[in-house]
């Protein structure tokens, strides 16, 4: 359950980033290859977030797939299988390019409430 | 529409003294939300932290090997007779990873080697903070080995790197050989496989063919070793793989 481990890295890096702002979404990225569960980190995340600015956040979860490339005879494919095996010529030695990625992405901040800087002034007409 | 401030009505007019509008009056100042990007990677902190104890090793001449397998593989049983038979070598300690209790701890305390034990309570892994907590306390000499005996699970520890030398993953012939698929983030990510308890071979239905011919397919270019951590056999192959990786500094 290293899911709850990675939710509370997105929560403890989040609030580090933007202290006491009130975080509305947090968008992250858990590649396929990963070994990342998405619905876990979901599922995680609310508890982990509770007593946070981040409490009460939406969590958007990208899950790109993968990409290899094949050392033996060069091809480069999709990977969507964590055992990754060249679809040309069979071989395991794969060099994974990308999907393996656990990245946060950006975060939606509810904007205080700030005077205006401008002072406006216009005839009141009518 | 707020008259002092003119919310709600984003066409009219405003007028506002910079500093003096305090909105005492409750009404919602709803404005879109700000996206902020990060960019960051989720487990920045921890491999930040495992760069730190690879730094603390690197400086004190330290090998550290993380241990990790699934629970009864055999991981302290092989501690205890690497311990006693390296000690005369050079110094070695452990820190031992379990989820409670220090029975493992004192299993190699009684070898008389230098150890903690790190209890994760709900934790299913050791992480670089744990692990630089514990080696403050371990304070292992310069010029020695320390072992990290990782909580026993062949998932969640592969993803966390402590700050080690290398990663040595420990897999029983009482195990199915198929493992390596089942679990192959783990057998990725290791330098070495020691394959355990190859004494029980003639009584257990296990194929160490189709064993190498699984792991090939996740890691082709990891050493394997079988060995016996009862009976001894092979593990001098593994010492010798340790001696390696200390760069010739124990005399063989």
């Amino acid at each position: 359950m290293h899911e709850l481990s990675i939710a509370q890295s997105i929560v403890d890096a989040v609030v580090e980033r933007l202290g006491e702002a009130e975080v509305t979404c947090v968008r992250v990225e858990i590649g396929r290859l990963s070994g990342v569960v998405a619905d876990s980190v979901l599922f995680c995340f609310d508890l982990v977030a509770e007593g946070t600015p981040v409490q009460g956040a939406r969590l958007e979860i990208s899950e790109p797939g993968g990409r290899g490339r094949c050392r033996d005879c060069g091809r480069e494919f999709d990977v969507a299988d964590p055992i990754v095996l060249c679809p040309g010529c069979d071989s395991a030695d794969v060099d994974v390019l990308s999907g393996r990625d656990l990245r946060i992405k950006s975060v939606e901040v509810k904007t205080a409430c700030a005077p205006p800087a401008v002072v406006a002034t216009r005839p009141e007409s009518g | 529409m707020c008259t002092t401030c003119g919310c709600g009505d984003e066409a009219g007019v405003r007028v506002t003294v910079p500093g003096e509008h305090s909105h005492p009056h409750p009404h919602p100042h709803e404005q879109p939300d700000r996206t902020v990007l990060l960019e960051q990677r989720v487990l920045a902190r921890n491999d930040e932290l495992a760069e730190r104890n690879r730094s603390w090793f690197a400086e004190r001449d330290i090998l550290a090997v993380n241990l990790m397998s699934s629970p009864g593989s055999g991981k302290t049983t092989l501690l205890e007779r690497t311990v006693r038979d390296l000690a005369g070598e050079l110094p070695v300690s452990v820190v031992e990873g379990d989820q409670e209790t220090v029975f493992d701890a004192e299993r190699i305390r009684a070898t008389g080697c230098r150890v903690v034990q790190v209890n994760t309570g709900a934790g299913c892994h050791l992480d670089a903070d744990m692990l630089a907590l514990a080696l403050r306390s371990l304070d292992p000499p310069e010029r020695s080995m320390v072992f990290v005996e990782n909580v026993g699970n062949l998932v969640c520890p592969a993803l966390f790197d402590l700050g080690e030398d290398c990663r040595a993953v420990i897999m029983s012939v009482t195990e199915g050989a198929d493992k390596p698929l089942k679990y192959p983030h783990m057998f990725r990510t290791a330098d070495i496989v020691l394959l355990n308890k190859t004494d029980l071979l003639p009584y257990v239905d296990f194929s160490v063919d189709a064993f190498l011919s699984c792991l090939g397919k996740v890691n082709p270019h990891t050493a394997v070793i079988q060995l016996s951590a009862t009976t001894g056999a092979g593990t001098a192959d593994w010492y010798g793989w340790l001696r390696d990786r200390t760069g010739q500094r124990v005399p063989g």
